[in-house]
Formats: structure tokens, C-alpha cells, sequence
């Protein structure tokens, strides 16, 4: 290639336009942290929407929460903590160059948001099943349509009905909750799987011992992901599962 | 593939740099484009597919106005006339004012500006290249299948209705991934700018038109996402019926609305920003004085960027929101005015006793001030809310857009164009037909957009394909103008097309510009710089002296490429 030597150890990652690794974590910096604030306005749309509809139909979300079961949501919750605190320690086992602890601490955060998106799938399932769909798909507001839903479908979307919202009035077009439950948390859900695709990555490159103490920018920008992932969670669950 | 490219870009051989070698002949054959990292060869990919954009707006543009020589109709069916006036705005907004400067003399001049060797996440900035043309071919295919007519606003219901073909799910496919291209391309030019200054280069020692990215930057990033959710929303309310939008599952329009212009009234300081950011550089050179009021004009485009985002509500004062959301959007609509004269004066007061050369692009940023003036000041009739209200969707809409949206930004485009020309080709085109073809622009800018202010005030509706009798003179006079504009365009594509065929090598500094992007050759090396030049303000002029046409300037310091 040519008369220089391929520059070894940490440096060979140090791209030609940077004259420092400093220089270069900086500047990845900087661009993860903006990458996150144009993640926070991408969430912030769902959130007015959130917002406008909750402020216009109070009824439907208090009908809708009793759909949404707070324990799965709190088990989750606990789940994304955890996680975050191995993403972050992670981090720190990168920079210290200890690899056996990076690769553990990797694997867990990996382990866990695959945890996240069973206990998910569960959700998912079951409200699928019984017909707890989005917008005017929902059961319950096509019961009363005329040749919309089957015999069998209606008895099943009653009896699946939560005990608590048997006495209160059907609010209408209660679908729309459904709606923003589902773009939510299938948004974040959607994050929640590049996260962990990310994860494999980075279990890939700490394997072929490509981090320590003066290149562990990856670990440190997909952690920052991580957080807002798991911040972003933080404010779905009690904002969809417990305050109907 | 990516690892190669990597490697063979982050490690590039040192060969010593000969005088011939540039970033054009450094590497050759189609991938050496295609996979290039280079920022000055991703933006010459950008400029390609800016301008055949602008050239498919332009067509279409064409097509409506010549549709409108005749009251009834003169050229294509109804249909076919609402497609065209769609896809005119989609095109012309999405795939060339929105990532004209930014985008192409943006990604080739920023790094060069900074003395730095290239953005600071290259292949991002390729990403962001590609997801531009796919967004760009999505378009086109739009069009295969048969077109869009909800007008580039695409307001539901009407957009989302059911029996709808493909079109609008592709159009909205599209605005989604343009849309991420921006924000990469903002995220990108930010990050750069922040983390990749020279030592010796503070930030208030940059060219503004940095400062004018770095707040393109910030409502690129910041207002992006929201029109990324709000198509998203749109796409899957035509899918599943959401009741998100559709008033028919309980959905509310009005809040597409709010969503939509959350980003796209923004979006017209991601289109004028950088624009300003060019008449700044342009009007200091020609007028051989350094810019008057530095800190004024880069802090009026910081300005400009945070009050952009309290006044989407001025688009939409006849949609049934509350009056006094009305009046308050109206209100906060004339803070805009404040930053946007503090430029125009200092720009004013940078001439005020200059030494003006009537080169090429300050031809284009003279009439940039004009434009812009009438532009501005007929905003004004526009953000008054009682004045809106009759004039809402009418021709003086029209009129007043083109004249800020296009009539400037163009212009500036073309000015940037011009001014950074030399520097991105090598090579210098004839100043006289192109100071020509600029005029040629301007006045047949004029002759089409004025015309549309009169038939605006009497009543002419935007977007109808068909009028009253009583407008015929007005459109015809539009229709005329709009031949001289697309003649003076056509005249000069020509002019520079020539100039690369014939045009004489270009030295490294031919307008005597501070900026550090002359502190290199024409056209630049493959890494810019070996090293960053001693930095000595962007706009003092001291240090520099003309040798002669040909040879240009050269910095007296003894710092020369």
C-alpha cells in the first residue's frame, strides 16, 4: 500500500480526517447527542397526539386502561431499568479494558431487552386475539355494527372484556386508544429490536477485541441509544397503563 | 464492500500530492463515485441530482403555465393539470430547495471552510446521499402509477381517502425517507461544525454561511422527525384506519395540520438560511469590505431558526382553530421579520462604500435583495390576520412563496453556484453570458410572479385549473415570464456546460475571498488541505493582493496552496 506501516493497536480505527481519538469520540459525541434529540422530537409527535386526544376524550382513556395489564407494564419497566444499568456498565468495562466484564455486561443487555419483548409479545397476543385492535378495527366499537363482526367474535371480544368496564359506557370510537397504544409501544418496540441487533454488533467486535481504554466510542454512543430507549419506556408505562 | 470502501478511504496511500492530482482524477471509474466518502465528490453526486430535480420541477412548472394561457384550459385535462401542480410543489420542496444549498455547495464547501479534510461522519454522509435518491426515485415512480393530486400538502381526509391508488403511500413512503436524509445531512453538518473547528477559529471566526448551516442544522434535526411521525401516522391511518387523522374513525385533520406545519414552516428557514448564508459570503467579497454587523447576521440566523418553530399556526388561520390561537400565531409571525431586516440592513451596510465588482454572483445576490424585499414585505399582509383571511389560497399566496421560496433561494443557489464554481470544476465560465443569463432570470422572475400579486388581490383562487375570463392578461403575463425565466435557466446551463468543455483554468483564489476554502487548489486536493492554513479572519481582506485575471489572489503572508 504504501511506505507508512498500518498504524496498530486502537489508533487503526482513528478515520484520516481526525487528528485524535479524543477528536473523533468528540465529534461521535456530538452527533449521537443530536441523533437522540431528533429521536425525542420523532416520540414527541406520538406524545401530542397522546396529549390532544386525552385532552379531548378523557372517557376513552379511562376506559382503555383497563384493557392494558400494570404488571406486564411493571415488569417491563423493571426490565429496561436493569438493562440500562448493564448498558451503562458496559461503558465503563470498555474503557477500563476489561473485556471478560464487557462481553458479560453486553450479553445481559441483550438478554434483557429480549426479556422486554416477550413479555411484549404476550401483550400483544392476547389483546390480538381477542380482537383489541387499532381504530376502527376494534371489537368493541364494531359491536354494534351491523354484519361487521362474526357470531363467534363477538362472544369472544365480551368475554374477554375486562371486569371493570362492564358497567361504564362504551365510549365512541374507543379504538383510537388502541391506536396510540399500539404506534407507541410498537414505535419503541421497533427501537427496542435495533437495539439489539446493535447489541449483537458490538458482542462481535468486543469478541475480536477491538475496545479498550482508547476506543470504546461504539459501546459509549449505542449505551446513549439504550438510555433513550429505555427514558422513552419510562414515560409510556405510566402514561398508557397507570393513570386512566 | 463497505469494508473495502472503508479502507480504501480512511487509508488512502500517501503518494506525495502532484500538482495535477485532485479529488477528481484521484480515483476512477463509476465506484469511485458511487462508494466515494469524499464529501467534495458526494456533493457533486447531491449537485447532479439536485439540478435534474430542479430541471423535472422546472418542467412541470412549465406545463402549468402554459396550461393557464387559456381560461378553459390550453394544454392537458384537469387531472392531469392537479397532478402537475402536485408534483411541481413535491418535487421543487422535497428534492431541491429543501437539500439545494445544504446539501450539494453545503457537503462541498463546510469542511473546506473549517480547513478540515471532510465532514466528520463521511459515511453518513454518503447514507444520507442514497436515502435521497431513493426518496427521489419513489417520486418518480409516483408518477408511473398514476400520480398524486392532493397538492404537496397532502391534508387528509381528501389524501387518505380509501379508494385511493398507491400514489399517496408511495409520496408519503418518500417524504419519510427524504426526510431522514435531511436530518442526517443537518446532524452530520452540526456535529462537524461543533466538534471540528481549527484551533485559532472561534465561533464567532467562521464564515457565516457556517453559522447559516449550523441553524439550518438545528431545524433540520429538530423539525424533521415531527413530519417523519406525521407521514408515518398518515401511512398507517390509510392501512388501518387509525382514527388518528380520519374524521371518519374519529379522527381529527386539523391535527395533521398542526403536525405538518410543525415542520414545514420550518422547513422554509431550512430552504433560506443557507441561501443567506451565500448572499453573506458574496456581498462581503464583491464589495471588498469585510461584512458589516458579523455577530448581528450570525445571531439572527440562530434567531431566525428558534422563532421559526412558534408560528406554524399563520398557515393555518382559516382551518377552525381557536381565534385566539389565531392571534397569537399572527402575533409571534412578525418577530421572523425582525432577524430577516437585521440581515438585509447589515448586508446593505457592508456595500455602503464598498468596491463592488459586478461579477456573476452578486448579479444573482443584488436581485436577491430585491426578491427578497418584495418577498418579505408581502408576508406581511399574509401574517396580519384579518388581511389572511381574504387573501388565504389565492394567487397572492402563490406569489408571495415564489418570490421568498424561489425567486431567493434561487437566485442565492445560483449565485453559490457561480461563486463556488471555480473552485468545485477548475475551471471559469464567461462572465459576460452569464451575468446575461442572470438577468434573464430575474426579470423573467418578476414578469411571472408579480402579475399573480394582482390576480391574488381579485380573487384567483391557487391550484384551479380552469378561471374567470377576467384573469386571462394576468396569467398570460405569467405565462410569458415564466418562458423568459426557464430561457434564462436553459442559457445558462449552457454557459456552464460551456465552461467545462472550454472555460480557462481557474486559479486557486479568483474572487479574492478570505474563507478558507480558497486556501486550497482549483479544484481541491483529495484530503483539501495537507495541513490547515494559518487562519486570518474570514472576512479580512488584508492579506490578500491581486496578481491578475488569471493568476487571482494570493495571501501576502507567504501561506499560498
Amino acid at each position: 500500500m504504501s511506505s507508512h506501516a498500518k498504524p496498530s493497536g486502537e489508533r487503526r480505527f482513528l478515520q484520516v480526517h481526525f487528528e485524535t481519538m479524543g477528536a473523533q469520540l468528540a465529534a461521535s459525541k456530538s452527533g449521537m447527542w443530536l441523533f437522540l434529540a431528533s429521536e425525542l422530537l420523532f416520540f414527541g409527535g406520538l406524545f401530542t397526539a397522546y396529549a390532544v386526544y386525552r385532552a379531548n376524550h378523557p372517557d376513552m382513556y379511562h376506559y382503555g386502561q383497563y384493557f392494558l395489564d400494570w404488571r406486564m407494564g411493571a415488569i417491563n419497566t423493571a426490565v429496561l431499568i436493569s438493562s440500562s444499568l448493564s448498558a451503562a456498565w458496559s461503558v465503563r468495562a470498555a474503557q477500563l479494558g476489561d473485556t471478560k466484564t464487557l462481553k458479560a455486561t453486553l450479553w445481559l443487555t441483550l438478554l434483557l431487552a429480549g426479556a422486554f419483548l416477550v413479555v411484549k409479545y404476550f401483550e400483544y397476543a392476547h389483546k390480538i386475539e381477542a380482537g383489541y385492535i387499532w381504530g376502527g378495527e376494534h371489537c368493541v366499537d364494531n359491536l354494534k355494527v351491523a354484519g361487521k363482526l362474526t357470531e363467534h367474535q363477538i362472544e369472544h371480544c365480551l368475554s374477554a372484556l375486562p371486569p371493570e368496564v362492564a358497567h361504564l359506557p362504551i365510549p365512541e370510537h374507543m379504538g383510537r386508544f388502541f391506536s396510540i397504544y399500539f404506534v407507541m409501544t410498537g414505535l419503541h418496540g421497533l427501537h427496542v429490536l435495533i437495539g439489539m441487533a446493535l447489541y449483537v454488533w458490538l458482542l462481535r467486535r468486543a469478541g475480536r477485541g477491538d475496545f479498550g481504554p482508547k476506543y470504546f466510542g461504539p459501546v459509549d454512543m449505542v449505551a446513549l441509544y439504550w438510555h433513550i430507549v429505555d427514558m422513552i419506556w419510562i414515560f409510556l408505562f405510566p402514561l398508557l397503563y397507570l393513570i386512566g | 464492500m463497505v469494508a473495502a470502501t472503508r479502507t480504501a478511504e480512511l487509508h488512502p496511500s500517501h503518494e506525495a500530492t502532484s500538482a495535477h492530482d485532485n479529488y477528481l482524477t484521484h480515483a476512477h471509474g463509476w465506484k469511485s463515485w458511487i462508494f466515494s466518502l469524499d464529501h467534495k465528490r458526494i456533493g457533486i453526486m447531491y449537485l447532479c441530482a439536485i439540478l435534474l430535480s430542479l430541471l423535472l420541477g422546472g418542467v412541470f412548472a412549465l406545463v402549468i403555465r402554459i396550461h393557464l394561457w387559456a381560461p378553459e384550459g390550453a394544454l392537458v385535462s384537469n387531472p392531469t393539470y392537479n397532478n402537475f401542480f402536485t408534483l411541481h410543489g413535491a418535487v421543487m420542496i422535497f428534492l431541491f430547495i429543501i437539500p439545494g444549498i445544504p446539501a450539494a455547495l453545503g457537503n462541498f464547501v463546510l469542511p473546506m471552510q473549517l480547513g478540515a479534510k471532510d465532514l466528520a461522519f463521511p459515511r453518513l454522509n454518503l447514507l444520507s446521499f442514497y436515502l435521497y435518491s431513493i426518496g427521489a426515485v419513489l417520486f418518480i415512480i409516483v408518477l408511473a402509477v398514476g400520480g398524486l393530486d392532493t397538492g404537496w400538502t397532502l391534508y387528509p381526509p381528501y389524501s387518505l381517502e380509501g379508494t385511493r391508488g398507491l400514489g399517496v403511500l408511495l409520496a408519503l413512503t418518500a417524504t419519510f425517507i427524504v426526510g431522514f436524509s435531511s436530518i442526517l445531512t443537518g446532524l452530520n453538518f452540526m456535529a462537524t461544525v461543533h466538534s471540528m473547528r481549527p484551533k485559532g477559529m472561534g465561533w464567532f471566526d467562521m464564515p457565516l454561511f457556517l453559522w447559516a448551516l449550523f441553524a439550518t442544522g438545528i431545524i433540520q434535526v429538530v423539525a424533521t422527525p415531527v413530519l417523519g411521525i406525521t407521514v408515518a401516522l398518515g401511512f398507517l391511518e390509510r392501512m388501518f384506519h387509525l382514527g388518528i387523522f380520519m374524521p371518519e374513525y374519529g379522527g381529527d385533520p386539523v391535527l395533521f395540520q398542526h403536525f405538518f406545519w410543525f415542520y414545514s414552516h420550518p422547513a422554509v428557514y431550512v430552504m433560506i438560511l443557507p441561501a443567506m448564508g451565500i448572499v453573506s459570503e458574496v456581498v462581503s467579497v464583491f464589495s471588498r469590505k469585510a461584512i458589516f454587523g458579523y455577530r448581528f447576521i450570525a445571531m439572527s440566523s440562530i434567531a431566525i431558526a428558534v422563532v421559526g418553530f412558534l408560528v406554524w399556526g399563520h398557515h393555518m388561520f382559516t382551518s377552525g382553530q381557536s381565534k385566539w390561537t389565531n392571534i397569537i400565531f399572527s402575533f409571534l409571525t412578525f418577530f421572523v421579520a425582525v432577524p430577516s431586516a437585521i440581515k438585509v440592513f447589515n448586508w446593505l451596510a457592508t456595500m455602503y462604500k464598498g468596491d463592488i465588482r459586478l461579477k456573476t454572483p452578486m448579479v444573482y445576490v443584488l436581485g436577491f435583495f430585491a426578491l427578497f424585499g418584495v418577498g418579505g414585505l408581502t408576508g406581511i399582509f399574509l401574517g396580519s390576520l384579518a388581511t389572511d383571511v381574504a387573501l388565504h389560497d389565492t394567487y397572492f399566496v402563490v406569489a408571495h412563496f415564489h418570490f421568498v421560496m424561489v425567486g431567493s433561494v434561487l437566485t442565492a443557489f445560483l449565485a453559490g453556484l457561480h461563486y463556488w464554481w471555480p473552485k468545485i470544476t477548475g475551471k471559469m465560465y464567461d462572465e459576460r453570458w452569464a451575468r446575461i443569463a442572470a438577468i434573464l432570470v430575474m426579470v423573467g422572475f418578476f414578469i411571472t410572479f408579480l402579475p399573480q400579486f394582482l390576480s391574488g388581490l381579485q380573487g384567483m383562487p391557487r391550484r384551479y385549473a380552469t378561471y374567470l375570463p377576467v384573469f386571462k392578461p394576468l396569467h398570460q403575463l405569467s405565462t410569458i415570464g415564466a418562458i423568459v425565466l426557464a430561457s434564462g435557466m436553459f442559457l445558462d446551463a449552457w454557459v456552464l456546460w460551456v465552461s467545462l468543455r472550454r472555460g480557462k483554468q481557474a486559479p486557486a483564489n479568483p474572487w479574492g475571498a478570505a474563507s478558507l476554502e480558497w486556501a486550497t487548489p482549483s479544484p481541491p486536493t483529495h484530503h483539501n488541505f495537507e495541513q490547515t492554513p494559518p487562519i486570518t479572519g474570514p472576512y479580512n481582506y488584508d492579506v490578500l493582493e491581486e496578481v491578475s485575471e488569471e493568476a487571482g489572489w494570493v495571501r501576502n503572508d507567504g501561506w499560498n496552496p
